[in-house]
């Protein structure tokens, strides 16, 4: 898909040499929308490789943003040690709760995964000693990378871009082997797969380990990103927000989410200088999305430019 | 003694706000096969709309009708304009609802202003009765009483009346309702609108019992899902049985846990998960 | 390869208040064509489903190479060998016929839970797709989704998605379904072509192309069956032309 290319070679080079023409602001909102593709392909994996809609994907983000701002405020500053944790703690709870969920069909799946990400938001909200509850915790330094302060704007967007490159080529490896094709046979025929002698319940558990795992990738990114960590980051708000930037953007293409992020966020920056009522503008962005336009962004042009040869995933 | 009495019947009070919420949702799921995002959006709303038709009125009659209807003739809007494009699609109708729900709580918040508020309660109702050694709000008594006569008035509904044998027919299997002359779309239309029905009516109720405020909504779905999740989706009996058993977690829970919220609602329903996915009476 | 003897005891399924299944049991050899005819509702396809593992028995027993597997999930039974296509066609619709047929060869290959390395690593399995297409005919149509094919075309992949993973027994639901007579008789020259070890059970309307292809033939009629044997004896029992011509009292 040659026009594909040139659009993903432009959007890199823009992406890398931004800090010489955008300003602070600018530029922080650009590595934001970094933050949250990557979210948002982590949700693609899961929803739109495997076909699990999970409307609690926000579950790991926020559990990998509070490991390290807790971690951080109050037991040691090392990065490596709260990012190894930040990690590791998304991973763990997608290991527990998918064992759960990942047996539940369609509509209980999206049941299932709310509830339980609700729960976690539940605790952070109330357990205000343990994590500072509606207040969240503020004051989370950036990390310092071998003598190298993230401080400043510049540093930070540049350690971002290399952990979004870094997660982008290895969900893009996932999603080309046999067991991402495995997963999208999955979506399109459960039954057909179980019958030509395919795991299906290990092969979606898999999906969502992964799909948790970069999920808690973005979080803890985004805990440095913004210096703070609250129940927002474990609200239904931002489940929402990354489920839309997937089918905006394109389910199941990986970077057609990455779109749809860059759209939302830039979309919910500039109106709400205008307005109040962003999430209204999100629930009709919703509604005509889910009416008009559910293949997303790259679905319609995929349309419009005759399929290509890559048209089957 | 009286600790664990006064607990009990608040957990069921509760247990009976949460029951018509289930059923609505149930009933909707079971027929249309839709999880209906929006219905504590519904709730919330007509809550809301309880609220100021009582400011205006000062019938509290008046404004459960009001609300019920109201957020009913919504649904039907929506059901009809929307969600009827789409039908057969249902993980697409579900992201529509929630769209609707994120509309309805923005919307709600920018018109009700986001302070939390309570409906007054109907006159004769605001006093605490006494049942030997309990003193106890006799507006809980009135919920549990609604609660069970709905519940009565459901079930009659579904097994002793035509529009019952439809509707579990349309549950059962949709296709061969269809193929038996059942109107679908109209069936389709006429269940969630009485989902919402139930749900708008359970606002008010609830109003008056717990408040409104900005992620009620939110908070009711939720339990509503914990609900549908142990009782099983699809089935009356679950949502009334499950609406119990939830109602009393959560207010013994919040009794003796307060900071672990909704995670004492949370265990039943893990468990119930791990040992039987499908909800005590769910259909499989 | 060895073929795998396939077999039920005493199999019965209720759906509710339906008996679907009224204690079937069968024996089919290594290696046997057995074909499974009877009026519409006698439970044909679901004793399909059953011996497949999509749903599971209200009682009795499956075996397979004289394995018990009545407990063991749909892809363990795969995975053991035993193949099956579905009456209305259940392929990967959106996805082209070359990426189904990969999905069928992957499905047998020990690389299937790769996930480290893309799947153009294994040429083998590519290799493998492109050779199964080409002895179909399909490989001109290789690179278009499923979707679009013709109803005949379709069937045809449904087949090849069966036999991709080289099962030892395998059940045909009625792949003659919707064919034109032109396409049924291919059909059946595939079918008679397939390796002779690989059991087969067919359950099939069209009685020429059941006959025609089976060894022996089981009539199913309201979930038991009613009558077994060669063909021309099946064909000869009045009994079967009875259930045919709707005469017959139902079997309680």
């Amino acid at each position: 898909m040659r026009p594909a290319r040139l659009v993903g070679i432009f959007a890199a080079l823009f992406i890398l040499a931004a800090p010489a023409f955008l300003s602070t602001y600018y530029l922080g909102l650009l590595t934001k929308m970094l933050i949250f593709a990557l979210f948002a392909m982590s949700l693609d994996l899961l929803l739109g490789y495997t076909g699990l809609p999970s409307l609690g994907h926000v579950a790991y983000f926020g559990t990998g943003a509070y490991t390290v701002g807790l971690l951080s405020l109050r037991v040691v500053k090392t990065f490596w040690i709260n990012a190894l944790a930040g990690l590791a703690a998304p991973t763990l709870v997608a290991l527990g709760f998918n064992l759960l969920t990942i047996r539940a069909r369609g509509s209980y799946f999206l049941m299932i995964t709310l509830a339980l990400a609700q729960v976690l938001w539940g605790i952070a909200f109330g357990w205000r000693s343990f994590t500072g509850g509606d207040d969240g915790l503020p004051g989370i330094a950036r990390p310092m990378l071998g003598g190298w302060s993230m401080a400043g704007e510049v540093p930070f967007h540049y350690f971002a871009v290399v952990v979004f490159g870094v997660c982008l080529w290895l969900l893009s490896v996932v999603v080309r082997s046999p067991l991402g094709r495995a997963l999208v046979g999955i979506r399109e025929s459960e039954t057909r797969m179980r019958v030509l002698g395919y795991n299906v319940w290990a092969y979606q558990y898999v999906a969502s380990i992964l799909a948790g795992f970069f999920a808690g990738v973005a979080g803890v990114l985004f805990v440095y990103y913004n210096g703070y960590v609250g129940p927002a980051y474990l609200s239904v708000v931002v489940s929402g927000q990354a489920l839309l930037m997937v089918i905006l953007g394109g389910a199941g293409t990986l970077v057609g989410p990455a779109l749809g992020a860059a759209i939302i966020v830039l979309l919910e920056n500039f109106l709400s200088a205008y307005t109040e009522r962003w999430l209204t503008t999100l629930g009709i962005i919703y509604v005509v999305v889910t009416l008009y336009a559910p293949r997303g962004v790259l679905g319609i042009l995929r349309d419009r430019l005759g399929g290509g040869r890559r048209a089957a995933t | 003694m009286t600790f664990w009495v006064v607990q009990a019947l608040n957990g069921v009070s509760f247990g009976m706000l949460l029951f018509l919420l289930a059923a609505g949702l149930s009933l909707i799921f079971g027929v249309m096969k839709v999880l209906n995002l929006a219905h504590g959006s519904f709730y919330l709303l007509g809550a809301y709309l309880g609220l100021t038709v009582l400011r205006l009125t000062h019938s509290f009659l008046l404004a459960l009708a009001a609300a019920a209807l109201g957020v009913a003739a919504l649904a039907l809007l929506l059901e009809r304009t929307v969600l009827r494009r789409i039908y057969g699609e249902e993980l697409r109708q579900a992201l529509l609802t929630f769209g609707v729900l994120f509309i309805i709580a923005d919307q709600a918040l920018w018109i009700w202003g986001g302070n939390p508020q309570t409906l007054p309660k109907p006159a004769g109702f605001t006093a605490s009765v006494r049942l030997g050694d309990v003193i106890f709000p006799s507006y809980r008594l009135l919920v549990i009483a609604v609660g069970v006569v709905m519940g009565a008035a459901l079930w009659w509904l579904q097994e002793r009346t035509r529009v019952g044998a439809v509707i579990r027919a349309g549950v059962d299997d949709e296709e061969m309702a269809r193929g038996i002359g059942v109107n679908t779309p109209l069936l389709f239309t006429a269940v969630f609108a009485l989902g919402a029905f139930l749900a708008g009516f359970g606002g008010v109720m609830g109003g008056a019992l717990l408040g409104v405020y900005p992620g009620a909504d939110f908070e009711v779905l939720l339990l509503a899902f914990v609900v549908i999740i142990i009782g099983g989706l699809g089935s009356l009996k679950g949502a009334f049985v499950g609406g119990l058993l939830v109602g009393l977690i959560d207010n013994f829970g919040k009794a003796f846990f307060p900071e672990l919220a909704l995670f004492t609602v949370f265990a039943p329903m893990a468990a119930i998960l791990a040992v039987r996915p499908t909800g005590l009476f769910g259909k499989a | 390869m060895i073929g795998a003897g396939v077999e039920v005891e005493r199999l019965v399924k209720n759906f509710g208040g339906l008996r679907a299944l009224d204690g079937v049991t069968l024996r089919v050899e290594p290696g046997e064509r057995r074909a499974i005819i009877g009026p519409n509702g006698a439970g044909k396809t679901t004793l399909f489903n059953i011996i497949t593992g999509l749903l599971p028995p209200t009682e009795g027993r499956i075996l397979l190479e004289g394995r018990d597997i009545t407990g063991l999930p749909p892809h363990r039974r795969a995975q053991l060998g035993l193949g099956r296509t579905f009456q209305i066609t259940n392929l990967f619709p959106k996805l082209s016929v070359r990426d189904n047929v990969l999905l069928a060869v992957q499905a047998a290959d020990p690389a299937r839970f790769t996930l480290h390395r893309p799947v153009e690593a294994y040429p083998h399995l590519f290799r493998e797709a492109e050779a199964l297409m080409e002895r179909w005919g399909l490989r001109d149509r290789a690179a278009a989704p499923v979707r679009f094919l013709s109803h005949g075309e379709q069937r045809q992949v449904e087949l090849l998605l069966a036999l991709a993973v080289r099962p030892k027994a395998l059940l045909l639901d009625e792949p003659a379904a919707g064919l034109s007579p032109a396409e049924t008789a291919a059909l059946a020259e595939i079918i008679r072509g397939l390796p002779r070890q690989t059991t087969i059970l067919l359950i099939e309307h069209d009685m020429d192309v059941a006959f025609a292809l089976a060894d022996r033939v089981s009539v199913l009629h309201y979930g038991g069956v009613v009558a077994e044997g060669t063909p021309d004896a099946v064909r000869r029992d009045p009994q079967v032309g009875a259930i045919y011509l709707g005469t017959a009292a139902p079997h309680f």
